[in-house]
């Protein structure tokens, strides 16, 4: 491998992004689309070999790229990926392409920057998940809120400014203590920013206690975690389509590899003292959130909510320190990617038509638009953990390594199979059977080539990691064997 | 042909029809849809004859097709086990399907949603046949759900009906709380017995005899107990049990052809074959099979009391359903599990054909489902009266028939078992006999034969509380005065006439070799040390012929007569007594007529009490703690804070000179006294 591979998936996007600003007004509208179509394609075509390079014997850093960038703080650009983060790229990048298809005739009102502000947030995500280097986590994470936010708040809805602010104010809390603990970490380590340097790094159990506190406060508020998830459904409700599917797909998997990257490698003895509260809390997202989530009228609400509670199965996953667990939750995050991607472009689609995300304004669209019933039920499916869905195999994985766990822990993370299912089929049924309920139901039209292509390819992906899982959990086992070896041995000296 | 070939033939020949009817349903016509997937249930068929020849000939197959995941110490893999269980199951699964295609056509011809329903009904024999093929849990609760899946598509088939999408989410959700403890089941399997293939599991069981579980406080469990009552938990929803059987009813939403295949003969069926496959682990727990007794006795008989009183046609056969499971669980609580299949087998046959017989009478009476409004058929619709005939005394019974061989069985097994439980479940199962003759011939009676009282009124008063509307469309529902019945088309009576065959003729030539034989020979375990009953039941078997003679010296045998003459009585000759006995008994009736209120109380405390909770967590907690007092509050708390400091920034050169001298004093008071 020749190519700095990593470094392409980042900067491509980012220049792609700035190429299509550079198209500046909307007469330019469809250069840019195309523009940005092409640059997300050659975004995910640079990720491939990612893939198909990848060595699975090993869980060492993989297409690693070392460089100074600061020499005075010892700043590197250091790039590489393991079987934990390379899968994650992949999927950022192949969720652009969708996200860019979707705005394709809906967004008319500053095309350019909107797709701009895609690409650019797709690279600098990239840049998360392949940083190696505390400093360069810190910028490619704070930067990627630049984007999110504007999109939210240029492309959002009415209450667009209110769920900006708050996503700002809730992350912005999480940002400075996440800054604090690399600064200690830092000076603790005599001047490295290196995170495997890190790794290595002994630590007396106080300071692991507190160091795993203030990484924990700012990835929960990514995940969302409860109690900091309040800030989740609101930015949903308000975000334009794509930014809801990328707010779903990637961003709330930046918080859930921080745990991996950060908390269980740097302070393993906080993490097994502190696994009882993660599981706590993991549990009652998935059941709070999953009663919470049947009540809700706005549909996007409703899977807003039923994605803090899969997302609970992330957190719970990682605590549990089993090889199927931690992969389970590893798979859980990849699913949801495509199963939350898929609801919230379903929705996008309602609402491309109607304006209303309110449940109460539908009924019988089956009758209109049955091609999109039929993706529509799939993906509820998927959400609802079906197998042969991907949304089975990693709930599967994670109850069934909690029973081995502790059976009470399996019993609560099993009640998503009701709930679950009760939120998803409920809110089906009152969209998409019944009779026509109203004259705008009457008169939608099935979905076009489009979004039948949008819609395809993620059921294709749905599908097919549910009937065959094993190319996403092979490239895991290295990487998650090894983190649980070392997250097993104390770091107190 | 090498059988593994074969083996994903009979598995993937469904699949391919239902994806061609199904992914094309707008593009190609009619004749189509129906012509491939009956063909590939018929290709389906043929080789599952073949696997069973080849079952037959001593060839038993067990190996992986591939490895659907690898995860830490463990590896998942989708895979065949095939041995004469799984061959009978293919058999009735594949024959059944094959009748209830060839029905379709006929019953579904005015649906303009036709080529969806072949495609659904494809994938349904597809999903089963992988359920039943599986050699570990994993593949056997991907068809378990699969199934699922495709039972809810079905009930809400014609989904313009508020009953009919009501229905299916309903037996979605219901399944679900089975499948809740189901997967716990499968999960206690794999933490403790490391493997979830069929074979490493049931190799290991031994050792883990005594293995405990610490599941509350100090109290040690039975690992065992534990896991087969977990699993049976997941059996209670697929087959029905009491109190996870209020779905069944309501599936009636869907098309008759779907309730014989899917709610009758097949896939409710699921539990029953998945319990008799576990054999090995409930055999070491007699705890866990006395519940499975008590539970299935509960069923069998309290289910049949409710049969007696609808007035649905489907219904009636429904409860029949939900009682006739509940003697199949009874029998795999008396460990008598070789004649729970040989019941599901016969029981498939006759109440497929019973219901697919309504499914006649139903497009006869244009679409009215009400008994009340029928009577004297039998003139008008010679096949289907036979052939019902046929299955109603199968059903009850009767010495010969298909449905005596494997019900006496049971009743005999459930005699000589001693397990806890095992009295009460003696009486329930001799009970259910006179109210199934009961019931089912009420039902006959009342449609066949009497007075006919169809044409009479347009849709009175027959829908009852819940609203049977067949199809969803231009059908005119009931005849019209004056119109009579007619017999329906060969597609709908071939299957008739097919199924009636093996309905009486199968039992005679089952119950040898399947109940008493060596052909469940290492595929069922039974401890005869500590489950003799079957042992037991051996030694008294001598022919099929000489059972059937015998029978008449039973209690059973009279049971049923008294329940035909019963119901002939009242029904034909004096209809003026079950009224006066409903008017008698009217609190009884109440509780009937209300299903023993599982509805209700499910609707008020579990939906009604999760709909309650989730809306006060969300105005309690997200909303009022979380956002008001936390977010809002701690943005109110920054804003007053700056609001309060803003008062004392007035601009004022007087102000700023008072605080100014005020300072001074304090700080030369301080100063002073020091």
């Amino acid at each position: 491998m020749s190519y700095p591979l990593l470094s392409l998936a980042i900067w491509i996007p980012v220049f792609a992004g700035l190429l299509v600003l550079a198209t500046g007004s909307d007469r330019n509208a469809p250069t840019s689309r195309v523009l940005a179509l092409f640059g997300a394609v050659l975004g995910l075509l640079v990720t491939i070999p990612l893939y198909t390079g990848f060595d699975t014997t090993t869980s060492a850093m993989q297409f690693v790229e070392l460089g100074s960038w600061i020499p005075r703080f010892n700043i590197n650009y250091h790039l590489g990926v393991d079987g934990i983060s390379m899968l994650f790229i992949i999927l950022n990048s192949f969720i652009t392409i969708l996200v860019v298809l979707a705005g394709w005739q809906v967004i008319d009102n500053k095309v350019a920057q909107y797709n701009a502000a895609f690409l650019i947030m797709s690279g600098l995500m990239n840049g998360i998940f392949s940083a190696l280097d505390g400093v360069l986590f810190y910028v490619f994470f704070e930067a990627s809120l630049i984007p999110l936010y504007l999109i939210i708040g240029i492309w959002g809805g009415p209450n667009r400014v209110y769920a900006a602010i708050k996503f700002f104010l809730y992350t912005l809390l999480g940002s400075l203590l996440l800054l604090v603990a690399l600064l200690y970490l830092f000076i603790h380590s005599g001047g490295s920013f290196a995170i495997l340097d890190w790794h290595q790094l002994p630590l007396e159990m106080n300071a692991q206690i507190w160091i795993f506190l203030a990484f924990m406060i700012a990835f929960a508020v990514k995940i969302p975690m409860f109690p900091v998830h309040t800030w989740l459904p609101d930015a949903h409700v308000e975000a334009p389509t794509g930014g809801s599917v990328v707010l779903a797909a990637i961003a709330l998997k930046l918080g859930a590899y921080g745990f991996l990257r950060f908390n269980l490698p740097i302070a393993p003895d906080a993490s097994h003292e502190l696994s009882g509260l993660v599981i706590a809390l993991s549990l009652i997202a998935v059941v709070y959130i999953g009663f919470i989530a049947l009540i809700q009228a706005d549909m996007k609400k409703l899977v807003a909510y039923s994605s803090i509670a899969h997302m609970g199965f992330v957190t719970l996953g990682f605590f549990m320190f089993s090889a199927m667990a931690l992969e389970g939750a590893l798979v859980q995050m990849i699913s949801h990617g495509f199963v939350s991607a898929a609801m919230f472009l379903c929705i996008g689609v309602l609402y491309d038509r109607m304006h209303s995300r309110q449940i109460a304004d539908y009924g019988g669209v089956v009758n209109t638009m049955p091609k999109f019933a039929a993706f529509f039920m799939l993906f509820a499916m998927a959400n609802a953990g079906l197998p042969a869905t991907s949304g089975f195999v990693g709930e599967f994985m994670v109850i069934l390594a909690a029973v081995k766990f502790n059976f009470w822990v399996a019993f609560g993370a099993a009640s998503t199979m009701i709930l679950g299912a009760a939120y998803t089929l409920w809110m089906y049924k009152r969209v998409i059977f019944g009779d026509i309920a109203n004259d705008h139901v009457r008169e939608l039209a099935d979905i076009n080539g489009r979004e039948f292509l949008i819609l395809l390819m993620l059921a294709l992906c749905v599908l097919g990691m549910g009937l065959y899982p094993q190319p996403f959990t092979e490239v895991m086992h290295a990487s998650v064997n090894d983190l649980l070896r070392h997250v097993a041995i104390t770091k107190i000296q | 042909m090498e059988m593994q070939k074969l083996y994903l033939l009979v598995a993937l020949a469904p699949l391919f029809g239902s994806a061609v009817a199904g992914l094309l349903c707008r593009v190609i016509p009619r004749w189509l849809a129906h012509t491939v997937t009956i063909a590939g249930v018929a290709v389906s068929f043929i080789g599952s004859v073949l696997v069973f020849q080849d079952v037959m000939a001593g060839n038993t197959f067990n190996g992986n097709v591939y490895t659907w995941m690898t995860t830490g110490a463990y590896s998942f893999h989708v895979g065949f086990l095939i041995d004469s269980l799984t061959a009978t199951m293919m058999l009735v699964v594949t024959f059944v399907s094959l009748m209830v295609h060839i029905y379709t056509i006929g019953y579904m011809q005015d649906d303009p949603g036709y080529n969806r329903f072949f495609s659904y009904i494809s994938l349904f024999t597809f999903s089963m046949l992988m359920l039943v093929m599986s050699n570990n849990f994993m593949q056997l609760f991907f068809g378990w759900e699969a199934v699922g899946l495709v039972s809810y598509l079905l009930i809400g088939f014609w989904f313009t009906r508020p009953s009919a999408i009501y229905a299916n989410m309903k037996a979605f959700l219901v399944n679900r709380v089975g499948d809740f403890g189901f997967i716990l089941g499968i999960g206690l399997v794999l933490a403790h017995f490391g493997s979830l293939d069929y074979a490493a599991v049931f190799a290991k069981a031994p050792e883990l005899a005594d293995a405990t579980l610490n599941i509350w406080g100090e109290q040690e469990w039975s690992l065992l107990t534990v896991t087969c009552i977990c699993l049976f938990i997941g059996a209670m929803g697929k087959s029905a049990q009491v109190p996870l059987h209020v779905w069944l009813p309501d599936s009636m939403e869907g098309p008759t052809p779907i309730s014989a295949l899917i709610h009758a003969a097949t896939m409710v069926t699921a539990g029953i074959f998945m319990v008799s496959r576990m054999s090995p682990l409930f055999e070491m727990s007699t705890t866990a099979l006395s519940v499975v007794m008590v539970i299935g006795a509960i069923t069998a008989l309290f289910m049949g009391f409710l049969g007696i009183i609808q007035n649905d046609i489907k219904r009636v056969v429904a409860y029949s359903t939900l009682s006739q499971l509940g003697y199949m669980t009874v029998a795999l609580g008396a460990s008598a599990y070789s004649v729970a299949i040989f019941h599901l087998m016969t029981h498939a046959f006759f109440k497929a054909l019973l219901f697919l017989g309504a499914g006649s009478v139903i497009i006869g009476m244009h679409h009215d489902q009400d008994i009340r409004n029928m009577g004297g058929l039998r003139k008008y619709m010679p096949i289907t009266w036979m052939t019902t005939l046929i299955a109603s005394l199968a059903l009850i019974g009767t010495p010969f028939f298909s449905g005596f061989y494997s019900k006496d069985s049971i009743i005999e097994a459930v005699a000589f078992s001693d397990i806890p439980g095992s009295g009460f479940a003696y009486f329930a199962v001799l009970a259910g006999v006179f109210v199934t003759a009961f019931y089912s011939f009420r039902m006959y009676f009342l449609v066949f034969h009497g007075e006919e009282r169809f044409g009479k009124s347009l849709h009175g008063d027959h829908l009852g509380d819940h609203d049977d509307e067949e199809a969803a469309s231009d059908h005119h529902h009931g005849l019209a005065p004056g119109q009579k019945p007619h017999e329906s088309p060969w597609v709908i009576t071939l299957p008739l006439v097919l199924l009636a065959i093996p309905s009486v003729i199968i039992g005679y030539i089952g119950v040898g070799p399947m109940v008493f034989g060596e052909f469940f020979e290492g595929v069922i375990h039974v401890d005869e040390a500590a489950h003799g009953g079957m042992a037991e039941l051996h030694h008294h078997f001598q022919g099929a012929t000489a059972m059937a003679l015998h029978a008449v010296q039973t209690a059973p045998f009279w049971l049923a007569l008294s329940g035909v003459v019963v119901s002939w009585f009242f029904y034909m000759k004096r209809p003026d007594i079950p009224a006066a006995i409903q008017r008698r008994f009217s609190g009884i009736y109440t509780i009937l007529e209300n299903k023993y209120y599982f509805d209700k109380i499910n609707e008020t405390v579990f939906a009604g009490g999760a709909l309650l909770l989730g809306r006060g967590l969300w105005r309690g907690g997200d909303v009022a703690v979380i956002d008001g007092l936390l977010v809002n509050g701690s943005a109110k708390l920054v804003g007053w804070v700056a609001a309060v400091i803003r008062c004392t920034q007035t601009g004022y050169v007087y102000h700023y000179a008072f605080t100014m001298i005020i300072g001074l004093l304090l700080l030369l008071t301080l100063w002073v006294r020091v």
